[in-house]
């Protein structure tokens, strides 16, 4: 295995609802080596969100140690968090989360903006990653004006421009049909084999089974993680 | 930073209409400081151009003579030509109250005085016809009077009539040499502003039997050596009466001084009136702003997921609610101006919209947009991105 990216030691995340003590995450332990493409599957409600936000560098955890990259994430401020998902984190949701008033090229152009990339270099990383997802034409165009499957292509571009470590999809095709869930997944694909780390959440096995290597949740713990052709074998 | 201005744009032009109704708080709000504070202004220094007409420069001195200490009229022509630098004109002010007869005709409320020759020059009179009160009448002790038009008219019809005519003052002849242009063009009144007769002062000092005079008005060559002739003018009293309770020396200035004071007090309060209606509008832009980011908590969530940070966040809603206001306020500037110089003439004053109101109007609008858009900006740039990305 190659250099760790992502080390989740013992990691908690409780929420206290009223009374009762909720554990999201209870007690994950769990390394992620660069150039892997996992998944990460679990039912609704077995803390796989918890853990993709904690991943994503979007929330802390309650207890337990964080490093993405070699650094300590676990208790940083929120600037420090936002300048780490910045550069090492590029994010694909399931409602492709554009801005609506924004066209393509703007769009994807926003991760450089904050990083505080100057205007020229900007607009010309962001028409090639455009131009990765085969958009490039387009770019002038609102969100509103593409089909779902373009509009996922377009957030892949976004999550592709900052040139981050980390692609961390969450339900990529949770909004699409059979056959642009295909066009994503293929895209994901390739973009592991030119050498991305890709983390995909999904509550879908069938999606899951599309990485490498899979980690099954439940329960706030990870009761799988292993190779897809042995999840395939359980499954 | 220059994003920031931009989409303040874009988001202030995506809801126009929403825009406008919270710009025109600040529009009506800066509109009626302007207006407000400047037709109090016109109408004021209006009141204060006819104070001003009615002499700022005089200075008018009372003393009280005694038998062991008096001025002598002498001794204060000395003093007033030793400060010819800074006084303009001096009259002694003998005052008498006596009966004008001509013939059977007797005017018993005119104003008779003894002046020297420069009193028609501080009451900034003209003549209608004759001359004015020499010096030569003066030292000479000469019965010559110059009459106010009223009396010309009433006792001789005319002006032209007056001339060389003869009135009897105290029982003896006075040759009238002299008749005033009219002063009130709307009434020609017993008692006013046209009913006076002005001899020398030497012939009023021993027609009132006194001897001594116990008024003078000196003007100043300035408004602004106002303080220095008085104080020239208090030494040389208190040098002669040893005593400051004998004399008193009052400059019309300072009456003007007293009014103005009066004229900012009242503009400040019309102004913090009108005030009040920015800060209403102010609470306005807050209102909208939270309704904004509460409409925008999912881009938000976006955009900090995407590696914004705080102060970004932050400054992009500071920009767009200071950018409202300070469009309104600019509106607001433009309209307030109109309806002044509008109003003005409808009042028939000239009031132009005053730049301090303007300036003032100006940056609190802008001022209210930051400090009320500083609150909901700062709820805005501390939504945690994960509720904000899951909010619809």
């Amino acid at each position: 295995m190659g250099e760790a990216l992502i080390e989740l030691k013992d990691i908690y995340k409780i929420y206290q609802m009223g009374d009762e003590e909720v554990r999201a995450n209870d007690g994950i332990t769990l390394t992620i080596y660069k150039g892997e493409f996992v998944a990460i599957v679990g039912k609704s409600g077995s803390g796989k969100s918890t853990l993709m936000n904690i991943i994503g560098a979007l929330d802390v955890p309650t207890d337990g140690s964080y490093y993405l990259g070699g650094e300590d994430v676990s208790d940083m401020s929120d600037d420090q968090l936002a300048a780490i998902r910045n550069r090492m984190i590029g994010f694909i949701f399931q409602q492709y989360n554009l801005l609506p008033k924004l066209n393509l090229l703007e769009n994807v152009e926003l991760p450089l903006l904050y990083a505080g990339v100057g205007r020229e270099e900007r607009q010309e990383r962001a028409m090639k990653s455009l131009e990765r997802v085969g958009l490039k034409e387009k770019w002038r165009n609102m969100p509103n004006q593409l089909s779902g499957g373009q509009q996922q292509r377009v957030s892949i571009a976004r999550a592709l421009a900052g040139d981050p470590s980390l692609i961390l999809a969450d339900e990529p095709t949770g909004a699409l049909d059979s056959r642009t869930s295909r066009e994503v997944l293929d895209f994901l694909k390739q973009l592991n084999q030119e050498g991305n780390t890709i983390v995909m959440i999904t509550h879908d096995n069938s999606i899951a089974v599309e990485a490498k290597r899979v980690v099954r949740i439940y329960d706030g713990k990870i009761n799988f993680d292993g190779e897809v052709e042995d999840y395939a074998a359980i499954i | 930073m220059l994003q920031s201005f931009k989409m303040a744009i874009k988001s202030i032009l995506g809801n126009k209409m929403r825009s406008f109704l919270t710009m025109l708080g600040i529009i009506i709000g800066v509109a009626s400081v302007i207006i407000l504070v400047s037709i109090v202004n016109g109408y004021m220094s209006s009141v204060v151009d006819s104070f001003a007409s009615m002499g700022v420069n005089q200075i008018s001195v009372n003393v009280i003579n005694l038998p062991s200490r008096s001025l002598d009229v002498n001794d204060t022509y000395e003093f007033y030509e030793e400060n010819g630098d800074l006084f303009a004109q001096m009259t002694p002010v003998v005052t008498i109250s006596t009966v004008v007869k001509h013939g059977n005709d007797s005017l018993d409320a005119t104003n008779v005085g003894g002046y020297s020759e420069d009193y028609l020059a501080i009451k900034d009179y003209e003549l209608e016809t004759g001359r004015n009160i020499q010096y030569s009448d003066i030292v000479s002790r000469q019965k010559v009077c110059v009459v106010g038009y009223y009396v010309a008219h009433e006792l001789f019809g005319s002006a032209e009539n007056a001339l060389d005519q003869t009135l009897k003052i105290s029982g003896e002849a006075y040759k009238i040499v002299g008749v005033v242009e009219r002063q009130d063009d709307e009434d020609l009144d017993e008692g006013g502003s046209d009913d006076f007769v002005w001899i020398p002062y030497s012939t009023a000092t021993k027609l009132s039997r006194n001897g001594s005079i116990g008024s003078y008005i000196f003007t100043s060559k300035s408004v602004d050596d106002t303080d220095a002739c008085k104080s020239a003018l208090e030494s040389f009293l208190y040098e002669t009466f040893q005593n400051d309770d004998l004399y008193n020396v009052n400059a019309n200035s300072e009456m003007l001084d007293s009014l103005n004071e009066q004229i900012a007090m009242m503009s400040g309060m019309l102004g913090g009136i009108a005030g009040i209606s920015l800060l209403v509008a102010g609470v306005g832009v807050m209102n909208i702003m939270l309704v904004s980011v509460t409409e925008r908590t999912r881009e938000i969530g976006i955009r900090k997921a995407l590696g914004a940070k705080r102060g970004v966040i932050m400054q992009q809603f500071v920009i767009e609610a200071a950018m409202t206001s300070s469009i309104g306020g600019v509106i607001g500037i433009l309209l307030g101006s109109v309806a002044t110089v509008v109003i003005g003439n409808a009042m028939g004053i000239d009031s132009p919209p005053t730049f301090g109101a303007i300036l003032i109007s100006f940056s609190v609008s802008v001022g209210i947009g930051l400090l009320f858009g500083y609150m909901p900006a700062s709820r805005a740039a501390k939504l945690n991105p994960i509720d904000a990305l899951r909010s619809e």
